[in-house]
């Protein structure tokens, strides 16, 4: 068995999806691709179960958000071969306030604490998820933590300012 | 002439074999001198609080002997460390489950008032859930401050009156923050 290379890697990807799948520049030597958000499944399984890339472990499954594009929530999946030791970066972008992504916990059964927290800390509603709820926050918290509508701190406090220490 | 020291009598009338004083006084002194600690320690000022219980500062010097690691036969509750929000609930109900008389150190910065962590996360004082005795400064605070806490804790349960747990004042306060009285 040859080495898995990114451009083999990338080749592979491309012929089987075509335009459901386009690579982005990473400075890290690390294979990114965005995905659409109907593929994302099949590109998964296709990673896993496919003989020459056998990426077995899925590493973690997060989210960024971008206030400012249209699609504003990027899914990011990290997913490692055990077989060939080498990743790959999977990005999925999404649109609306509650965004939709079908669950990987169908392929990895791992991916379920990984979607808790994601749907946690962006609201991310992943489609068939089993148990989907909060897994680090109090259950009854109303808001979305990480997601970028918060100031960081109340501008008005003036109770850390550096006069009250003696600074 | 050895070196122990003996806690001074209460104030009373003394005569030939007999000595008169309050049960206040008398209670006030024994509850005092063996304050029995349940640690709650949840970050860095618990591993102060080990120092503290250690032989160089020797917390057991103050009848604190036994850290009793269950709500049964503790009267003193030292919360220590970051208390999230979700860990609220857990250290309401530890505190509910001590039978009274009860007090509350509230140890180092976190405990007092969510320290640095002003996040949405964290509970921003444990006075929200539990009322509060004593608050010890510090981020951690030194083995020292946690002794000047325990000792303040000390004058404030020798100078209680009996009653004080039956006052209408101290239910309105459990009631405020909605944990139930009895008797």
């Amino acid at each position: 068995m040859d080495k898995l290379e990114n451009t083999s890697l990338w080749e592979k990807l491309a012929t089987k999806f075509g335009s459901d799948v386009s690579q982005v520049a990473d400075g890290y030597d690390l294979l990114t691709i965005h995905v659409e958000v109907e593929a994302i499944t099949a590109v998964l399984i296709f990673l896993k179960q496919d003989e020459d890339l056998r990426f077995i472990h899925l590493t973690d499954i997060t989210a960024v958000h971008y206030p400012l594009q249209v699609k504003a929530f990027e899914i990011v999946y990290h997913v490692h071969s055990l077989v060939h030791n080498i990743r790959i970066r999977v990005k999925v972008q999404v649109a609306g306030v509650d965004p939709e992504i079908p669950t990987a916990t169908t392929i990895w059964k791992g991916a379920n604490w990984m979607e808790r927290e994601t749907y946690d800390f962006y609201g991310i509603r992943f489609l068939g998820h089993p148990d989907l709820r909060r897994i680090l926050n109090v259950d009854d918290m109303e808001v979305y933590p990480m997601r970028k509508e918060y100031p960081l701190e109340d501008p008005n406090r003036v109770d850390k300012k550096d006069l009250y220490f003696g600074r | 002439m050895s070196d122990i020291k003996l806690a001074k009598a209460p104030a009373g009338v003394e005569g030939a074999g007999f000595f008169a004083t309050s049960l206040d006084k008398v209670i006030g002194l024994a509850r005092s001198n063996s304050l029995w600690p349940l640690p709650f320690a949840t970050s860095c000022c618990g591993i102060e609080f080990m120092a503290t219980m250690g032989s160089t500062y020797d917390l057991a010097r103050f009848g604190a002997e036994r850290p009793s690691f269950s709500p049964r036969q503790a009267d003193m509750l030292l919360v220590m460390g970051t208390i999230a929000k979700k860990m609220a609930p857990v250290l309401k109900q530890v505190y509910i489950q001590m039978a009274e008389p009860r007090w509350v150190i509230a140890v180092g910065a976190c405990a007092s008032s969510g320290g640095i962590f002003d996040t949405y996360s964290v509970l921003q004082g444990i006075d929200e859930i539990i009322p509060v005795d004593v608050y010890v400064p510090g981020c951690p605070p030194r083995p020292e401050a946690i002794l000047d806490g325990v000792l303040r804790l000390q004058d404030i349960v020798k100078n209680e009156s009996l009653n004080r747990r039956n006052t209408p004042e101290y239910r309105a306060l459990l009631e405020k923050y909605g944990i139930e009285t009895y008797g």
